[in-house]
């Protein structure tokens, strides 16, 4: 079967700041990666590669066995196929929560009017906001508004999700809202990749965890390994001060 | 011995501060009102309501003044403001495109028109028959006018609408472009939108520039019903030799310009408060 996301010798630079220095990861249909490491390791870059919002200076990612890499491939088919949830979450402040969801489904899709109300109440509904379709952005709290995107994304029936640190900008207590919708996905079996600093979530959600520092995987595997028995100094570095910051 | 250093030392009658500002304060009211009772003592009220707000000459201006001349500082200004509004938005989007030769085009444009005077541009527009025969503007004077005010509105309104259209956060692009969207749909759903409600105030002080500058479409030489306020309030007084009716047009443009500019005040403040 076809990988859904498979990255090979992916480097991407900045003028002379080399982000990413040789990534190669895979993700198969139905798996939740989770990739964690210290900031400035190039986590968010690689995510941003697959979806080519940051152009690779070198390598390939292939979607579900599309090059994306290729000038002759049309990005904006694939992009269709992968939604993405963003730490700011990047709501459109000028609509309301409802036409957040329906806007793509009946510019891109060209979904009805009907159909697309009707998906955008339903995913509303999912993520748990369904009594927030009439508000705009500005007046729902940050958790809200991160389910809300997640449910623009869910809308274009995507075949997998890439998540930027989709909790980082939410005050502690919306954390767990958002990441029980995210667990509710893994679920029902949704493909994700997953750039978190929720080891927590990482541990009991995901197939497995890349570890990344300085532009490279250093460790990748499954949770109970990578958080559990870390075998590189630098992981256990990095989980000593993310579990532990006090010291 | 903080305390005595900042206390007034006996004997030194030096003044704090706070009772120097106090004293210059006062002397400032002096002079002002001083100022001003010469004024009013020594102008010459009688010769001044004859030249400038005589009564029956106003009264001469009416109804012409509203019915053709406002009627048509408004046209000419709406006018212009429209053309200037979709020629600016182009601009903006050439200056900001990937494309480099848009970005040159929109860039010498706006370094132009700004750079030059209004009314030499309006110059120029009525030696267009000459310099292209069987050429004429569309509208005739009132599409002139309008030509002009568009031409150099525009310069302005692209660095206006530049602004708006750098403000939308990156962000919005991504999402947009995440969803599928090509970069031309993401302008227009996403980023254009949201840049037009950025620049409503800045474009609102935009349209009373424009209807000061309306007053120079007087150098296109029009006349009879193509009138603007200025060139009627001038008309007026030339014939009656009496300033009353200039004064008359401009508190005619002071109605219009006066509540814009605080309109324009208002929706800047609440923008502020809404982010």
């Amino acid at each position: 079967m076809t990988p859904a996301i498979e990255i090979k010798d992916l480097h991407k630079h900045f003028g002379k700041n080399e982000v990413l220095r040789g990534i190669d990861c895979t993700v198969e249909a139905g798996q939740v990666v989770c990739v964690i490491g210290p900031s400035g390791s190039g986590k968010s870059t690689l995510l941003r590669c697959v979806n080519l919002l940051e152009q690779p200076t070198r390598g390939k990612v292939l979607v579900e066995g599309i090059e994306v890499t290729d000038p002759d491939v049309d990005i904006d088919a694939v992009r269709r196929r992968i939604g993405m949830v963003f730490q700011q979450f990047n709501l459109f402040p000028h609509m309301t929560a409802l036409q957040n969801v329906m806007v793509a489904q009946r510019r891109v899709l060209k979904r009805g009017r009907a159909e697309a109300e009707k998906v955008a109440r339903e995913n509303l509904e999912r993520v748990g906001v369904g009594d927030k379709a009439n508000s705009f952005p500005a007046q729902l709290s940050g958790g809200q508004q991160q389910r809300v995107a997640i449910a623009r994304a869910l809308a274009m029936n995507p075949d997998l999700m890439l998540f930027d640190e989709p909790t980082s900008a939410l005050d502690p207590e919306l954390v767990g809202d958002v990441l029980a919708v995210m667990r509710k996905l893994a679920e029902e079996g949704m493909t994700m990749l997953v750039v978190t600093h929720e080891m927590g979530f990482a541990r009991e959600v995901a197939d497995r965890v890349v570890f990344m520092d300085g532009g490279v995987v250093v460790e990748d595997g499954p949770p109970a390994q990578v958080i559990g028995e870390p075998r590189h100094e630098r992981t256990r570095a990095f989980l000593r001060r993310v579990l532990h910051p006090e010291g | 011995m903080t305390d005595q250093s900042l206390a007034a030392e006996p004997g030194k009658a030096r003044l704090s501060p706070r009772k120097k500002q106090r004293i210059s304060r006062a002397i400032q009211y002096v002079v002002l009102v001083a100022v001003l009772v010469g004024v009013v003592l020594y102008a010459d009220w009688p010769s001044l309501a004859q030249n400038f707000a005589k009564p029956d000459v106003a009264e001469k201006a009416l109804p012409e003044l509203f019915t053709i001349a406002l009627k048509n500082t408004l046209i000419y200004t709406t006018g212009g403001f429209v053309f200037a509004f979709l020629l600016g938005l182009l601009l903006a989007l050439m200056r900001l495109s990937t494309v480099r030769p848009y970005r040159w085009i929109s860039g010498l444009y706006i370094e132009i028109f700004r750079g030059l005077p209004a009314l030499l541009i309006f110059l120029l527009i009525t030696f267009l028959p000459l310099a292209l025969p069987g050429f004429a503007v569309p509208g005739g004077t009132y599409g002139q006018g309008i030509l002009g005010l568009g031409l150099v509105g525009a310069a302005y309104q692209a660095e206006v609408f530049r602004a708006g259209l750098q403000a939308v956060p990156k962000g919005q692009t991504e999402a947009a472009r995440s969803l599928g969207m090509s970069a031309a749909r993401a302008q227009i759903t996403v980023v254009i939108p949201q840049a037009i409600r950025i620049v409503i105030p800045p474009t609102t002080n935009q349209f009373v520039a424009l209807l000061k500058d309306s007053s120079l479409v007087l150098f296109l030489g029009i006349s009879g019903e193509y009138v603007e306020l200025a060139k009627f309030g001038n008309d007026l007084a030339s014939q009656y030799a009496n300033a009353t009716p200039i004064m008359v047009a401009g508190v005619t443009y002071l109605l219009v310009t006066v509540p814009l500019g605080h309109l324009a005040a208002r929706l800047e403040k609440r923008k502020v408060r809404a982010r």
